[in-house]
């Protein structure tokens, strides 16, 4: 289980650019929930997921995953609980490496690195096996450089590769997002089977409100560094693209007004 | 031929500089001046062990530790207290100079008179092919000696070349080469990039410092300056190496660093040979390097240039 507690984030504090890019976020996911996260460019859904990777620590507020109070841990402890699949295929990968080796890598994710051989006959013929489960016909090619391969093939084995080692919590940050529809459709179904199948905690940020409506049990919405809609159960099966297109209009109206007024504000004031 | 195999044999004893700097230039991309001070840590370590009377093994060790230390500290300074990677080497590099000193309480020491490993090769020529003995090879005749201690730095470079090579196939070493290509992905995957680059800043010095301390006891002297130009000279052989072999497989690069920094030695001898000026060697060394780290990207920019004219 996930959970935020007032959650504060602040960019660039104390500096014209400064901007509050977590705004008292609290959140509660259980275990095995797959949420979507919503919200326009800019509204902290990056950092959100960034926050809880630890890329960052928060200016306050407390995270703690299955019990354990994790805001100040770094973010290569944290990954030892945590897969991860960034919107970037080239960040989740080690371009100069093998196929094999990548694998190997996420292998390992959470236990010792020692002086054991990387890459031992066994497993890489279980890794072959996982490789082959993907029918992109890589299982023929791992020791082909990953930085040779394409952004779907790359994308496709990072999310594979996230979940070598069951994690507790799966971060997904706009993960098809770079990629062709085809190819995203494909990481997409991908993502399903992985995280049916492992019954994977979820988190997954997208900026599709259709992948939003078919995937998972709850759906949040951003604004402004805020979780502005939470739906779940019997209204997240319920919703509509169409009433999620409605919310993102009235928090656009709503902006407006917030700057007209504000507009105004400093016309009578300033 | 004699001076050819002397130029050989230091060209094997760089290669170790030049495999410490392929890890910290080419696995972590980590532009390490400190190998110029722990060349020099090295050789100052060797010369007042072997001078007060260590075993010559021991005293290799221990300037293999000195390396290690002196690494492991520029490796905290950049990452520990966020100073640049260059600056971080500058600082420890300059600290060890005043080290050095102390070590060896003065500029230079010989060590001529004393017993190295070098002295355990001709021993062991001597038992083998008697006092003065000459080999004939392909018509010159060759010191057995010269011949044997060639033969004995090969065998140590390559055991040092195959522990590189294992090292750097177990997990952790895998871990070390992601956190250089993309440290990022490695650190998703529960690695701490800070340990690994201490860790691998470390193994590149311990293996400059081993350079320094076999030059020391092969040229017969430990001098406080030796270790000037050190780095961009290890990156020259790395070079070449790269150039002559295309393939990048973990195996051949580091074969590549090795072959590279002993034609690099057989280059410079020779053209010292032929009346190069010797105070030129670190200009000619730097305008080498300069040229290979500009030349492939203006090479690509003049090939675009070509098909855009198409
Ligand atoms: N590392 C950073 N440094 C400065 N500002 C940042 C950083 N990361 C995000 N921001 C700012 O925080 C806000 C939210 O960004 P982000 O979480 O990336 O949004 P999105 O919902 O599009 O993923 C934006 O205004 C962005 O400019
Ligand atoms: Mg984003």
């Amino acid at each position: 289980m996930l959970e935020l507690k007032s959650l504060c984030k602040i960019f660039n504090a104390g500096t014209i650019n400064e901007v509050m890019s977590l705004k008292n976020v609290n959140l509660r996911i259980e275990d095995g929930s797959f949420v979507c996260v919503l919200g326009t460019n800019g509204s902290g859904k990056s950092t959100l997921l960034n926050a809880v990777a630890g890329t960052f620590l928060v200016d306050s507020g407390y995270i703690t995953l299955n019990g354990k109070d994790i805001t100040q841990w770094p973010e290569y402890k944290r990954a030892f609980h945590i897969g991860r699949v960034f919107q970037n295929p080239f960040s989740g990968t080690a371009p100069a490496m093998s196929i094999a080796e990548n694998l190997a890598l996420a292998a390992r994710r959470g236990k010792k690195r020692g002086l054991g051989w990387g890459l031992p006959d066994t497993l890489l013929n279980s890794l072959r096996d996982r490789v082959k489960s993907l029918n992109m016909g890589l299982e023929d090619r791992l020791d082909t450089p990953i930085g040779k391969l394409s952004g779907g093939q790359r994308q496709a084995l990072t999310l594979l590769m996230s979940s070598l080692v069951r994690p507790d919590l799966l971060l997904l940050d706009e993960h098809t997002a770079a990629l062709d529809p085809k190819t995203a459709s494909k990481v997409i179904e991908l993502t399903e089977k992985i995280v049916n199948e492992g019954k994977l905690t979820t988190l997954m940020v997208t900026h599709s409100m259709q992948q939003a409506v078919n995937l998972g049990d709850r759906v949040i919405m951003m604004h402004q560094g805020s979780i502005r809609y939470d739906f779940q159960g019997e209204e997240k099966k319920r919703l509509k693209v169409n009433d999620l297109l409605s919310l993102f209009d009235e928090l656009r109206r709503k902006d407006q007004i917030d700057t007209t007024v504000a507009d105004l504000l400093i016309n009578s004031y300033v | 031929m004699t001076l050819l195999i002397g130029s050989f044999t230091i060209g094997l004893i760089l290669a170790l500089l030049a495999l410490g700097i392929f890890i910290s230039f080419r696995i972590f991309d980590f532009p390490d001046i400190t190998a110029e001070g722990s060349f020099t840590f090295g050789a100052s370590i060797t010369a007042a062990m072997i001078v007060s009377g260590a075993n010559p093994l021991i005293a290799i060790a221990l300037s293999f530790i000195g390396g290690l230390i002196a690494g492991a500290a520029t490796g905290v300074i950049h990452t520990r207290f966020k100073v640049n990677p260059l600056l971080s080497g500058i600082l420890v590099m300059t600290a060890l100079y005043s080290v050095n000193l102390h070590v060896m309480g003065k500029s230079n020491v010989p060590l001529l008179s004393q017993t190295t490993l070098f002295t355990w090769f001709e021993n062991f020529s001597v038992k083998v092919s008697g006092k003065d003995a000459f080999y004939n090879i392909i018509g010159w005749s060759v010191p057995a000696k010269d011949v044997w201690t060639l033969l004995f730095c090969l065998l140590i470079i390559i055991a040092f070349s195959a522990m590189l090579l294992w090292f750097f196939r177990t997990n952790i070493g895998t871990a070390m080469r992601a956190t250089g290509d993309n440290d990022q992905m490695i650190r998703a995957l529960g690695v701490n990039t800070k340990s690994m680059i201490i860790f691998g800043v470390a193994i590149s010095n311990g293996f400059i410092a081993l350079a320094g301390s076999m030059l020391a006891q092969f040229q017969g002297f430990a001098d406080v300056q030796m270790g000037i130009g050190m780095m961009v000279w290890g990156l020259a052989s790395v070079i070449i190496g790269e150039a002559l072999i295309s393939d990048n497989t973990l195996g051949s690069v580091i074969t590549g660093a090795v072959i590279g920094a002993v034609l690099f030695r057989l280059l410079v001898a020779i053209a010292l040979r032929w009346g190069m000026n010797p105070n030129d060697l670190k200009l000619i060394t730097a305008a080498f390097v300069f040229l290979a780290l500009i030349l492939p990207g203006f090479m690509k920019r003049s090939k675009k240039i070509k098909l855009l004219k198409q």
